[in-house]
């Protein structure tokens, strides 16, 4: 076996982690939402192998839902995925070889979501640097996979589930956005952003339906960000 | 220019390459070209990551407050509760999302089975 097929293969095993089992729950309950906006098996397996992104996948289909333009869907998902640009920033020092070709960086940049981030910011240092895009490769792929196959299963036997395990699946999603957000948060003001978030989203949505996300992302994260400044130049003084 | 808006088997592949692919693998991309371009401190940074993550907690709450499927028929009160309860475990318990989840969730189908 060459070495490349063996790093390959032990990021796939990688991905069989605690944070892997997590998402594969979160993927249950996104197949539930999808399924209730409308979107048939195809679409739905199309949209996780396209998109990837959890929060990306499930702004796309809170748009599908209200009825949300073609631009005005991409505008949402553009600003929830802002995000994933330093993420990759952070990655690519740590992933690039000597010799890796860019386009295998970008090929590999897909693959980028907190999952597979946090699984490689943790793990690559400990792998040969000549063999860290082969075993990420293995890790984000593996993911992508198993979760398109995730999404298909639940599609199939989503009808045949009870309401109440049902009504647990559609709280996964939040409930590990929740935890999993707070606990990525660089800085405090992540922390105040997203209690600001949380509260903003709903209100926002009873008084200006179709503006809820973006306004609660631009009015809680300049709080945020002013609360940042703030607590900044009071530590200065 | 819906996602039901034209009546064809391609256009809903269409809108979510448009509407999903493009506006993720962009900033992908452009996270790949920057690469080690931009400092990690930047204040920009901090910004921009306090704008998303209230966008993505915004997404958090709507899903909690205006839930579809079968949670839409719980009461608001006792899913603010289930979610409280499992933030809280999170937060007291070594901060494993694992326990958080099993928390909320335990509080949600007793809350269920108990109506």
């Amino acid at each position: 076996m060459t070495s490349r097929r063996l790093w390959y293969l032990r990021g796939v095993r990688a991905a069989v982690s605690v944070p892997g089992l997590i998402l594969a729950s979160a993927f249950i309950g996104f197949a539930g939402l999808a399924k209730e906006a409308g979107l048939t098996l195809v679409q739905s397996v199309f949209m996780v192998a396209m998109v990837w992104a959890l929060p990306a996948k499930v702004v796309l289909v809170g748009a599908i839902l209200s009825g949300a333009s073609l631009p005005a869907a991409a505008f949402a998902v553009a600003l929830s995925s802002i995000r994933l640009a330093p993420m990759v920033v952070a990655l690519v020092p740590e992933l690039r070889g000597p010799r890796t070709p860019r386009w295998v960086l970008y090929f590999l940049s897909h693959f980028v979501a907190v999952t597979s981030w946090v699984l490689a910011m943790e793990r690559l240092r400990g792998i040969p640097r000549e063999m860290r895009t082969s075993y990420y490769a293995g890790l984000g792929s593996t993911l992508v996979l198993f979760n398109m196959a995730v999404v298909a299963i639940v599609f199939l036997l989503a009808d045949s589930l009870p309401p109440s395990v049902s009504a647990a699946l559609f709280l996964l999603t939040p409930m590990y956005f929740l935890t999993s957000l707070w606990g990525s948060a660089r800085e405090r003001a992540g922390h105040v952003a997203m209690a600001l978030g949380i509260v903003l989203g709903p209100v926002l949505h009873s008084v200006i339906p179709g503006f809820d996300l973006l306004g609660a992302g631009l009015i809680g994260g300049g709080l945020a960000f002013a609360f940042h400044r703030l607590s900044r130049r009071r530590q200065a003084a | 220019m819906t996602f039901q808006a034209i009546d064809s088997w391609w256009w809903p592949f269409l809108f979510i390459l448009i509407g999903g692919w493009l506006p993720t693998d962009a900033w992908r991309f452009l996270g790949v070209y920057l690469g080690d371009r931009i400092s990690e401190e930047s204040e920009l940074l901090v910004l921009v990551r306090a704008l998303a993550t209230a966008l993505v907690a915004a997404v958090i709450g709507n899903l909690i407050v205006f839930p579809s499927g079968a949670l839409a028929d719980t009461a608001l009160a006792l899913r603010l509760f289930a979610v409280a309860a499992g933030f809280v475990a999170y937060l007291t318990l070594g901060r494993k999302i694992l326990v958080g989840i099993f928390v909320a969730e335990a509080v949600l189908l007793g809350g269920i089975l108990a109506t």
